[in-house]
């Protein structure tokens, strides 16, 4: 089911901002500081009520939904990247079973597997890497088998080693014909490996379109006030700032 | 069952006779006279007194520690034992006659406590340089509490009164008798019941606010169970017994490496932990040669303080 924000304003936050999200696909959310990208994907998420418009799973208003129904149908992995107590790995995955309501042995499985946590599963989360930890928090996510995977700068603090495998994740699942959603700061990885890219520029759409159309140096120079210019082949682009 | 649940259920099995037969007089069932009646009077009430109480911190310390996500909230340090001592002096103050009257007023206090808490608890974003702000505020409400009630007392117009309370607020199993029992035991039983079911939602909580409400938590009925849960767990222990401290902080760290730290699985071993702490730490305070018993709030606050100072010496080496 499409995952749609109509006209959603937020005070301070978000201007009207309108996008009907696809599954399949890889959508990045893309901006400077404070320009509601965060806000908005929480507002995907249904975290957060938009004052006006509205966000929707397919038909139905995500404010509509039972909280359960909708957190089985939307995961959402905070910035925070908060683990209060020092529980194991398989734990800490299995909480994404919380929404089913049941151990979901054969899902927390799955998903140790595809983030190739297996090895760790035992393991104190107290004792893993920054970037084993980033992929065990995205496992927790992919246990609840949810059908959009909204993600809020996954790759902050990740080296690229651990950006690639995180994007490897991700890419497999949009293949599975779920919805991804991250916010990214990093305008490579968005113009690398996201099929679609929204731009927001205080708190409104800039742009909205393929990685090509949507991160051009034109709009880059508007939005980010950085003259910049893309080298490379495409899948493998670079950006050249100059100052 | 799991197995620190066992091992805990084990030594209380072995701890419970052994406080009936211990204190100033050791009582040898065969040839004390009049043993049955102490037994049945003073010391089962008291031993009774003495697991429930300590089940209801133990358990209220647990479920705290897991909806604040801070391993050094205690209901006596962040303001809910006060909240309810509060509550308890001032049905004393007002001169109520019905007798579940000052633990209602008590219970209303503990959970204005835990619900001005969570009020805080809201408003402070960010969890890594929260908990010492949070602490703080925690301390700041247990100290208002205590003013309070402070002032309450210097206005009661009768000295001998004052001193009574006074004498209770420091926590005392003293002379209970079963029908202490019977207003403490099922309001603690009912509030661990809804902390135990808040437990899902805790281990939700572990990753933060946003997670847990991503994955279907309604932070409302948590709260309501929190609140609800702290109050009759603490809020009865105190109208029996007055402010018993640092139980609710100490029992979750000693019984958290023996789980799978998540917080639902420490709500049950801390009731069971904590019920054992405060029968072996009253049965100590009876038994010590001194020339008035020790007071048991007393005698846990001199193990508690060094324990919590520990606790922020290894959290600050980051090791908590």
């Amino acid at each position: 089911m499409s995952l749609v924000a109509k006209d959603v304003a937020l005070a301070g936050r978000l201007a009207g901002v309108s996008a009907a999200l696809e599954p399949g696909r890889i959508t990045a959310i893309c901006g400077p500081n404070g320009a509601g990208k965060s806000t908005l994907l929480s507002v995907l998420a249904g975290l957060l009520a938009p004052d006006t418009g509205v966000a929707r799973l397919g038909e139905r208003a995500l404010s509509s939904l039972p909280p359960r129904e909708r957190a089985r149908a939307i995961g959402y992995l905070p910035q925070t990247g908060e683990v209060a107590w020092d529980v194991s790995v398989s734990n800490l995955v299995a909480l994404g079973r919380l929404p089913h309501g049941d151990k979901g042995d054969e899902a927390v499985a799955r998903a140790l597997g595809s983030c190739d946590l297996d090895a760790f599963a035992a393991r104190p989360v107290s004792t893993l890497s920054g970037g084993e930890r980033a992929r065990a928090l995205l496992a927790r996510v992919l246990a609840g088998e949810p059908e959009w995977i909204l993600a809020d700068e996954p790759f902050a603090a990740l080296d690229i080693g651990h950006q690639l495998a995180l994007l490897r994740v991700l890419r497999a699942e949009a293949k599975a014909r779920r919805g991804v959603v991250i916010v990214v700061h990093d305008l490579t990885i968005a113009m690398n490996h996201a099929d679609r890219v929204l731009v927001l520029d205080d708190g409104a759409l800039a742009a909205d379109g393929s990685p090509d159309e949507a991160l051009s140096d034109e709009i880059i120079a508007r939005v980010w006030g950085v003259t910049a210019r893309w080298t490379g082949e495409p899948q493998a682009r670079a950006l050249v700032v100059h100052g | 069952m799991t197995r620190p649940v066992l091992v805990l259920a084990a030594l209380l099995a072995l701890a419970v006779p052994l406080s009936l037969l211990a204190g100033r007089v050791w009582i040898d069932p065969a040839s004390t006279p009049n043993a049955a009646l102490i037994l049945a009077e003073l010391r089962l009430p008291r031993a009774v007194l003495a697991l429930v109480l300590g089940g209801g911190l133990g358990a209220a310390g647990a479920a705290m520690q897991g909806y604040l996500r801070n391993p050094l909230a205690d209901p006596g340090l962040f303001g809910i034992a006060p909240g309810a001592a509060l509550g308890a002096v001032l049905a004393l103050f007002i001169g109520v006659s019905a007798a579940w009257m000052l633990p209602a007023f008590a219970l209303v206090g503990a959970g204005g406590a835990m619900a001005l808490l969570a009020l805080i608890a809201g408003r402070t974003a960010s969890p890594a340089n929260g908990i010492a702000l949070f602490t703080l505020a925690g301390m700041m409400i247990a100290s208002l509490a205590g003013a309070l009630t402070s002032l309450v007392i210097s206005l009661a117009p009768n000295a001998f009164a004052m001193s009574s309370i006074v004498t209770w607020l420091m926590g005392a199993l003293t002379d209970r008798s079963w029908q202490d029992v019977s207003i403490a035991a099922p309001l603690t039983a009912t509030g661990v019941v809804l902390l135990w079911r808040a437990g899902r939602s805790l281990d939700a909580l572990t990753l933060g606010e946003a997670a847990a409400r991503s994955m279907g938590v309604d932070p409302r009925r948590l709260l309501w169970l929190m609140v609800a849960g702290t109050a009759l767990t603490v809020g009865s222990g105190v109208a029996v017994a007055g402010i018993i401290g640092f139980v609710g902080l100490i029992v979750p760290h000693l019984v958290r490496p023996f789980t799978d730290r998540r917080p639902s699985s420490l709500i049950v071993p801390s009731a069971l932990a904590g019920a054992l702490l405060v029968l072996v730490a009253d049965m100590v305070c009876r038994v010590l040669p001194l020339v008035t018993e020790l007071l048991l709030g007393i005698a846990l606050s001199l193990i508690g303080a060094p324990f919590f100072l520990w606790l922020l010496l290894r959290m600050r080496r980051g090791l908590a």
